[in-house]
């Protein structure tokens, strides 16, 4: 039985080991070499990468980075949580709306973000109707900017918050509540004294879900956010093509990976088995 | 004595079964006999299952030796023994038909034409009709009966039972525990089960183990078990038992009279219980002892508070060293 | 406080799926302009005689089918392994392929295999792409396969050796057909994540190896055009259907 067991986890193994441990590996070798003229990386190493996250132009994109995934986790969740206990109260079409929150999610990332794209251009939907009804006499910028970033990603990662809010609220007790109403609260007072924090841990796992990949968005700054260095993930891909400093390109990838394991694990503690 | 070794299917010399929390099987040695119905009886967490699975193979002994028909299997993987087990949940696989189930094992061995064997179980167990039906459509009882149906058609050295009657309610217990020992004699195949209900374990067995705290206090058939107790605990596990001084009683053993000539004690009545086929009446006697004794027929009306004389004989006496 | 939860439920379902709707609606529209001058198919015509896009299709088509048949079967067997035993290496990997971010796991892998081809002589093509997703799609199978374990009876398994099963056999005949909707479900999953991924892929493919993911992003950078409304449709009622199916399956 050791034996089954044993080359039942070697494919996954040697699979992980190779294009996911060995890449990183040598991400982290390289964020400590220095750029060759070509575009390779060369011998001295340095730990000049590391120092440079702190100019300030670079620290700004980091800054805006860590700025935005946690003012979309915030939105996410204040968007979410009603949305959450709206479906856990739906009795007999629960599954339904479930299924309806998360189906969006299911079709493609990338259109979802383009749609966004279509409603907010000069000459997207919405400038077209604001300046039909007269509201306005020319467009508004509502593209290319932080907003429609946030706009973007809350759109595009709001069901991760919902699923595990929900999880968390249909756990509870239905007792519960009418405990506390047998005490004297009124529902608006039973929510925010038993129901809120027992769903914390959901609060948790969801914004676990929601700030991973915010944090490192590319594809959202990169058609919303118009310039070529929006967030971190847009900032890596150019030193990884354009700009040819892949020891630089390491450094930033490896600062936003401890980014995100030092918010995230005392986070995933507390959300419990939610995860 | 030498006979009966070699006919003996199993044998455990010397067991143990470390786990990393604690001893589970502290050094048990056991001989069972074929064609006979065994019981190993206990509280839970006394070792009981642990064993089961030593016999059956999902467990390595620490040290000592499991010799099935005389060879160690203590290395043999648990699907090359020739033992069968039927397990407390039933675990029948809820994606084949009553007739996969019974058929499984009989595929596993590559035979090739066993529909007529597979029919003759389903008989046996009395489930004509029902060999098509899922799992999920049947009955606890049924169950119960599929798993006993797949585990006998392979015809195993010995069948191992995990308190198989554990989830059935009372009724249906009792009736299977006639079935399970009229189907033990019709094939003759041993049965080792295992059970905390004491009450079982006498009713069915040709012998019991007794066991406590990882350690066979005693085996013996039924009678003997029950009217002599090798220990303490043996004697306080199989039916009640009154600790009177340092004799313990039995409660059917004591009498009670109103006005006794002879008597050992007298007693206060503190409750009397009426259970249908007897009474039960709680004592508080002289000593400041409580004890419980069990009278059957139309002499038991005993009032709470009334003051009565209580007797037994030196015979119903038993003693065990402190 | 029930009117208004419905009230902010209704708004909040608009706000997911109307962009959608006016994505699908102005596919239809015979304009390029966001005013709708009337019904037309022409957009749905340009995207079937557009042959990069055809091509582009069935390149994701078939990275998407391999990368998801081989990383069911690589993480169901990695889900059952760790489930029998802890392995808390591969865990661990499996957890931090979770939280490594997309961006970060393409330029890894594009350094892993630069580093490489100096040795092997090879350059990028279909075949890193499909290496690249496998890596990232065992983690979400054997998440979706490990939660379908948990639900069942471990003693199913111990019955069938009990009976002669080997435990490969145990696990083929018992455990396998157990965990058949999880894994089509879990499958379906990675099917749609790799059809769909644009970053990992355009930093790991080919010249030769464009996505669909690719030709739109392409497309979008240059400004909007009805043809990506069309091509979207087509995608979401795509991805909706399967979507749809997998849903029926699990309930099983």
């Amino acid at each position: 039985m050791k034996q089954l067991r044993f080359w039942m986890l070697a494919p996954a193994r040697v699979w992980m080991a190779l294009f996911f441990a060995a890449p990183l590996l040598i991400v982290v070798a390289y964020s400590l070499l220095t750029r060759g003229d070509y575009g390779g990386v060369e011998q001295p190493t340095t730990l000049e990468n590391f120092t440079r996250l702190f100019d300030p132009l670079y620290g700004a994109i980091l800054l805006r980075s860590l700025v935005i995934a946690i003012v979309a986790t915030a939105f996410c969740l204040l968007l979410g949580f009603p949305m959450a206990l709206f479906i856990s109260r739906s009795g007999r079409r629960k599954n339904l709306y479930l299924q309806l929150v998360t189906l969006p999610f299911w079709t493609s990332f990338l259109v979802r973000t383009y749609a966004w794209l279509f409603l907010l251009r000069d000459t997207g939907l919405i400038n077209t109707l604001l300046i039909k009804a007269g509201i306005v006499s020319s467009p508004l910028p509502l593209l290319y900017n932080n907003g429609a970033v946030l706009l973007g990603l809350v759109y595009g990662y709001l069901p991760f918050m919902v699923l595990p809010l929900y999880a968390t609220i249909e756990r509870m007790e239905p007792a519960l509540l009418e405990a506390a109403a047998d005490l004297g609260a009124r529902p608006f007072a039973a929510l925010r004294r038993v129901t809120l924090p027992l769903a914390l841990p959901g609060m948790f796992a969801g914004s676990v879900l929601v700030f991973i990949p915010c944090m490192g968005a590319y594809l959202t700054p990169d058609l919303l956010g118009g310039g070529k260095t929006v967030m971190a993930g847009n900032l890596i891909q150019n030193q990884f093509t354009t700009a040819r400093d892949w020891p630089f390109g390491s450094a930033v990838s490896l600062m936003l990976m401890a980014i995100n394991m030092l918010l995230l694990l005392p986070m995933m503690r507390r959300s419990e088995d939610v995860l | 004595m030498m006979i009966a070794q070699m006919q003996a299917i199993l044998e455990l010399r010397n067991v143990v079964k470390d786990f990393p929390s604690h001893r589970a099987v502290d050094d048990i040695s056991l001989t069972l006999e074929a064609g006979r119905f065994y019981s190993l009886l206990g509280a839970s967490g006394c070792g009981k299952t642990t064993t089961l699975r030593l016999i059956a193979g999902f467990e390595k002994p620490t040290s000592g030796e499991i010799l099935l028909n005389g060879t160690r299997v203590n290395d043999v993987p648990p699907y090359r023994r020739n033992v069968s087990t039927v397990f407390q949940s039933y675990a029948l696989f809820p994606h084949l038909t009553v007739e996969k189930n019974i058929a499984f094992g009989l595929e596993q061995r590559g035979e090739r034409s066993f529909s007529g064997k597979v029919e003759q179980a389903i008989e046996m167990v009395r489930l004509s009709g029902k060999s098509k039906r899922l799992p999920a459509e049947l009955s606890g009882g049924e169950k119960q009966r599929v798993a006993l149906a797949r585990s006998l058609v392979l015809e195993p050295s010995i069948l191992l039972l995990d308190e198989p009657l554990a989830a059935l309610d009372l009724k249906l217990r009792r009736e299977m525990r006639a079935e399970l020992k009229a189907m033990q004699q019709r094939t003759g195949i041993t049965f080792l089960f295992v059970t905390h209900d004491q009450e079982e374990a006498l009713a069915m067995s040709d012998e019991i183990a007794i066991m406590h705290r990882g350690k066979i206090e005693q085996t013996g058939p039924p009678r003997e078990v029950y009217r002599k107790p090798a220990t303490r605990f043996v004697a306080g596990f199989l039916g009640a038992m009154n600790w009177i001084g340092d004799a313990g009683v039995r409660p059917e053993a004591l009498r009670i009279a109103r006005n006794g000539s002879e008597y050992r004690s007298t007693a206060r009545v503190e409750q009397s219980l009426f259970l249908g086929n007897a009474v039960h009446v709680l004592l508080k006697l002289e000593s400041g002892e409580s004890a419980t004794a069990e009278l059957t027929g139309a002499e038991a009306d005993f009032r709470t508070g009334e003051l009565v004389h209580v007797n037994w004989s030196s015979a119903d006496e038993m003693r065990f060293p402190r | 406080m029930k009117r208004g939860l419905s009230l902010y439920a209704a708004v909040a379902f608009a706000f997911l799926y109307v962009p959608l709707f006016v994505l699908v609606v102005f596919s239809f529209n015979q304009s390029r302009f966001t005013i709708w001058t009337g019904f037309s198919l022409d957009w749905y015509r340009a995207v079937f005689a557009n042959t990069e896009m055809a091509e582009a299709t069935w390149n994701s088509v078939v990275i998407a089918v391999t990368s998801s048949a081989l990383s069911a079967v690589i993480g169901t067997l990695a889900a059952y392994g760790i489930w029998k035993r802890r392995s808390p290496l591969l865990t661990g990997s499996l957890y931090l392929s979770l939280v490594t971010p997309e961006i970060v796991t393409g330029i890894s892998l594009l350094a892993f295999f630069q580093l490489v081809f100096r040795v092997v002589h090879l350059t990028l093509g279909l075949y890193t792409v499909v290496l690249a997703h496998v890596a990232f799609s065992i983690a979400y199978v054997a998440i979706v396969v490990t939660a379908r374990l948990r639900t069942l009876d471990p003693s199913l398994e111990e019955a069938a050796m009990d009976l002669g099963a080997t435990p490969w056999r145990a696990f083929w005949r018992v455990t396998l057909p157990a965990l058949a909707p999880g894994i089509i479900a879990a499958a379906l999953l990675a099917l749609i994540v790799s059809f769909d991924d644009y970053v990992i892929t355009s930093l790991v493919a080919g010249v030769d190896s464009e996505t669909l993911p690719m030709v739109i992003y392409a497309i979008a950078r240059r400004g909007a055009n009805p043809t990506i409304n069309a091509v979207s449709t087509l995608i979401v009622v795509g991805f909706g259907a399967l979507i749809i199916i997998s849903e029926r399956v699990r309930q099983r």
